[in-house]
């Protein structure tokens, strides 16, 4: 139980560079592609995420001693389920327009294997506080990457950030950046730029 | 053995009860203020739609409603009506406001839809539903693409996004001629 003697930090910050869920494990990767058009949309939906894996991986790890291991996917997949249905509703009452941009896109939250992934690999094997701390930052380890894809993508492909605009005439927005192919140039040059950096550090991977 | 399996049904069970309850719990609070949302979407859609509009009547004809717009006099400015139609992945819900001769569209608001997200679903932003004031749609509402359109009854498609800019003047011209002949057999059977 090497993992036990991490500090607390670690198990938070490994989110963000380390393990980002994004650039490093490549999970979650249908809502990183589909709604970072623009920079708000990649927030909303970081945030959605970050909240459903938080209280997820919290949940897991709380009754990870009552639940039979042959029927614990199907039981973290209610209780993931549960907190998407509330955060949808939450932004419907709340939020309605943010709850439109993102459409379909919220209810998938559900299938993210990055919060399955947090809570079989993580919260059913370790402390609350722990879980806890390790969701919160793989949650905003997305958000940071959705909105970083976000940005770059609204200002070449709508010539604007948090819709507001950047640029005059001049600019002639590059649409490809707000179709679906410019969601994978952008996530490929991330990427590899990361790969790039950390190369020599030789990282490691941990995919489920 | 049967100690084991008896411990799964009971966790699922229970795990399944609590979370339904919980759902319940949420639902039926947060269900008014949805509805309360949509409804004061829809208000807002016929003041958006009907310019000069400050007051409205909704009046019903065979299971159509219809939004009668007034103006500060009391004067019909035009009518308001809901137009529906399949979009690319589900229903597009539409807005649309009709002069009060019956002859051009006054503008277009979208209420619902579930188009792709930074493609389909730009059919709810201002530069598109601009194109619809004062639009004909006699014979029908058409679309072009890449260009500016050049007829009255033209607008321009999405790019990226044709099939449901499509789905949107289909949907509109169906419905705005039903309202048409509605009020216009009302108008000669008076």
């Amino acid at each position: 139980m090497a993992a036990k003697e991490l500090p607390l930090s670690k198990d938070f910050f490994k989110g963000f560079w380390k393990e980002n869920p994004v650039t490093v494990q490549l999970l979650g990767l249908c809502p990183t592609l589909a709604v970072t058009n623009t920079a708000i949309n990649g927030f909303a939906m970081g945030m959605a995420t970050t909240f459903v894996v938080v209280s997820a991986s919290t949940l897991v790890s709380i009754i990870k001693r009552l639940v039979p291991r042959q029927v614990r996917i199907a039981t973290y997949i209610v209780i993931i389920a549960s907190f998407v249905t509330m955060a949808d509703l939450f932004l419907a009452a709340q939020f309605p327009a943010i709850s439109k941009a993102l459409g379909p896109y919220v209810p998938l939250i559900v299938v993210n294997c990055l919060i399955l992934g947090r809570s079989e690999a993580y919260a059913s094997k370790h402390p609350v506080h722990r879980a806890f701390l390790d969701a919160l930052g793989m949650g905003l380890g997305f958000t940071w990457v959705l909105v970083l894809l976000g940005i770059i993508r609204e200002v070449l492909g709508f010539g604007s950030i948090f819709s507001l605009k950047m640029f005059g005439d001049w600019f002639t927005p590059w649409i490809v950046m707000i179709l679906p192919p410019g969601a994978f140039f952008t996530l490929g040059i991330i990427v590899g730029v990361i790969n790039y950096i950390t190369g020599k550090e030789g990282s490691e991977t941990t995919c489920h | 053995m049967n100690n084991k399996i008896l411990k799964m049904v009971i966790v699922l069970t229970v795990t399944g009860i609590f979370s339904g309850g919980i759902l319940a719990t949420v639902y039926r609070v947060a269900e008014p203020r949805i509805e309360e949302n949509r409804l004061k979407e829809l208000k807002e859609a016929i003041f958006i739609v009907l310019p000069d509009t400050v007051d409205y009547k909704e009046i019903e004809r065979n299971g159509t409603v219809l939004y009668m717009g007034l103006d500060k006099e009391g004067n019909t400015t035009g009518y308001a009506f809901v137009s529906e139609g399949p979009g690319f992945q589900g229903k597009i819900r539409m807005m649309v406001g009709l002069n009060k001769d019956l002859k051009h569209l006054t503008g277009m608001k979208v209420l619902e839809q579930v188009e792709t997200p930074g493609l389909g679903n730009r059919i709810a932003e201002e530069d598109f539903q601009n194109q619809f004031k004062g639009l004909q749609f006699e014979p029908e509402i058409e679309y072009v693409k890449n260009k500016k359109p050049e007829k009255p009854n033209e607008i321009q498609a999405i790019t990226g996004a044709t099939i449901s800019s499509r789905a949107v003047a289909r949907a509109i011209t169906k419905d705005v001629k039903r309202v048409v002949k509605i009020l216009k057999e009302e108008g000669s059977g008076s």
